[in-house]
């Protein structure tokens, strides 16, 4: 399981890397609030994302992280019910506008969920099946990308002589890193990672939290996490969620570091220093 | 100081038998034999009083003597141009359906429930109904008469309510993990619907498809008003034709002399309902490993 391709500076905010200097912002979130069958899950939330770091949403259970993750890809749109409010900007375009091509807008904010969920496909073809339905046919390309993403995540080596087998035949952590690869091969802009490592053995977690780091700078990444020492480790920049009057509602963000070190709530302040949540 | 209303902790040494735990376990393992049993006493009733005619010429001769000699095969070719009709009309049908049912409303609306009634009321109709109703529309009002084609239509009218609802069991049982992964991946509705969760949900169409070609396979009373009972080799779908259960129907009840030919029918019928089972299993197996051996 150890993945030698990725070998990762893990000193908590070294400095940061010049893709993300430029603090160019890659989503802008306005007032967002979203509503659950007239419920308030989550309250004007607004901050940006900027381009090519990673972002962690941090926050006790129930406080509308993923809630949040979900508007930024429209999987909100899948539950029945919910109501989303506010702006979300990808590339100058608001998202939450009704003409939004849903397709188009998957392909470039990809997503993982806490599960691994790969298809009851082959390997081969759980890549090869989205690449196909986004137009790629031919099969020295489609070979080359599967080799290729598969080699990006580590798992080549792993899975080289078993391409065409079940999917669900590997491991937990091979699986995370199948559908992270499933994600990857689309070539997104964005990828979305709610809780990705936590339904994960400690080793397999580390083995895919590496990974997660080697996206900086290729990839604008927004990672939800219950584990503060993982968003401090991998994050650049932090969004702390918490209840606030029954529904979630961001009460801080800024850079890691003044985050964790210099909180201006005291209830970030108790939350990092593991007193509360 | 142990706590006095617990009784002590039993000594390792001594097994002391729970007879009420073998009460139950007894009684399950009972109930599964007597299961297996009356199956296994039916097929070798029928195997014993069947056999001894079954040869090959009684498959590929016409009955003669009003079936009491000669062989079934106008019968077996009937049988089978009524199923096949029966699967082609309602096997599209119930997979359109189920995915509605499954698929497009999830969570209920006027029309889904209308629809789910239906299909619950539909199923508990006795096939005598069914074969009145054929008769008006199919045979009569359609002008199709006493036909095969009509046969086949009012047997898929009759399997469809259990198709659907199987069906529709098979989709609900699919992980909405799927659905959001392929969401996710940006895959359009149909992509997904075709090449990930049919797939998954074929178990629910075995199902269904195997307890609907039972109940085709068995039923005399639907066909008696539409296919009819004539024993001759059909030449078209607009024939009338004869199916195996009616043949068993008509030789132990109007046919004096007839029964040892029923009984080697019956066996025919459960040979082939058993062929059709293994067959279906077989498919759905292809289908199932299409996705994860095919690039």
């Amino acid at each position: 399981m150890n993945d030698k391709s990725v070998s990762i500076d893990r000193r908590p905010w070294t400095k940061r890397p010049a893709c993300c200097e430029s603090r160019d912002p890659c989503i802008e979130v306005r007032d967002l609030s979203v509503s659950y069958g007239g419920k308030l899950a989550l309250r004007d939330v607004t901050l940006a994302i900027p381009l090519g770091c990673i972002t962690a949403v941090v926050g006790p259970s129930g406080c509308g992280k993923s809630t949040f993750v979900g508007t930024l890809n429209r999987m909100t749109d899948l539950v029945d019910g919910c109501r989303v409010e506010g702006r979300v900007e990808l590339g100058g375009h608001d998202i939450l506008n009704g003409r939004t091509d849903l397709i188009g807008l998957r392909r470039r904010v990809g997503m993982i969920f806490q599960n691994p969920n790969p298809f009851p496909l082959s390997i081969r073809r759980s890549l090869t099946l989205p690449l196909r339905r986004h137009g790629v046919r031919n099969r020295r390309i489609l070979d080359g990308k599967v080799e290729g993403i598969l080699r990006r995540v580590g798992l080549w080596d792993e899975v080289k002589d078993r391409l065409d087998h079940p999917a669900l035949d590997l491991s937990g952590g091979q699986q995370q890193r199948l559908c992270l690869a499933r994600a990857l091969v689309l070539e997104p802009q964005v990828l979305l990672l709610d809780e990705p490592c936590s339904a994960l053995d400690p080793i397999a977690g580390g083995v895919v939290e590496d990974l997660i780091l080697s996206l900086r700078g290729r990839y604008t990444v927004v990672i939800v996490t219950h584990n503060l020492a993982q968003a401090r480790r991998v994050a650049d920049d932090v969004a702390v969620f918490w209840v606030r009057a029954g529904a979630g509602a961001m009460i801080e963000h800024g850079p890691v570091e003044s985050v964790f070190d210099a909180p201006r709530s005291e209830w970030t302040a108790a939350y990092v220093q593991g007193v509360h949540g | 100081m142990p706590d006095p209303s617990v009784s002590p902790l039993p000594s390792l040494s001594e097994h002391r038998v729970d007879w009420p735990d073998r009460a139950v376990a007894s009684l399950v393992w009972l109930v599964a034999l007597l299961v297996t049993g009356s199956l296994l006493w039916i097929v070798g009733d029928l195997a014993r009083h069947g056999a001894p005619e079954l040869s090959w010429s009684f498959l590929t001769d016409s009955p003669r003597d009003a079936g009491r000699a000669g062989g079934i095969l106008p019968v077996v070719v009937s049988t089978l141009m009524i199923l096949g009709i029966c699967l082609a009309v309602s096997l599209p049908m119930d997979v359109g359906t189920a995915i509605f049912l499954a698929e497009f409303t999830r969570t209920g609306g006027l029309l889904a429930h209308f629809v789910r009634r239906s299909l619950d009321v539909l199923a508990g109709v006795p096939s005598i109904v069914f074969g009145l109703f054929g008769n008006a529309f199919f045979s009569i009002y359609l002008g199709m008469g006493f036909s095969i084609l009509s046969g086949g239509l009012t047997l898929a009218c009759m399997v469809l309510p259990i198709l659907i609802r199987s069906t529709e069991e098979g989709f609900r049982s699919v992980p909405d993990e799927y659905r959001k992964a392929a969401a996710a991946l940006g895959l359009s509705q149909p992509a997904t619907l075709w090449q990930i969760l049919l797939p998954v949900a074929t178990p629910g169409l075995v199902v269904g498809l195997i307890l609907g070609v039972g109940r085709a396979l068995a039923e005399t009373a639907a066909l008696l008003f539409t296919s009819g009972y004539v024993a001759r080799m059909p030449s078209s779908v607009l024939d009338s034709g004869r199916t195996l259960s009616i043949h068993i129907y008509d030789l132990a009840m109007n046919v004096p002399g007839g029964e040892s030919n029923a009984y080697t029918t019956a066996l025919v019928l459960i040979t082939l309902l058993l062929m059709i089972n293994v067959l279906t299993f077989w498919i759905a197996d292809r289908w199932l490993h299409r996705g994860i051996t095919h690039r």
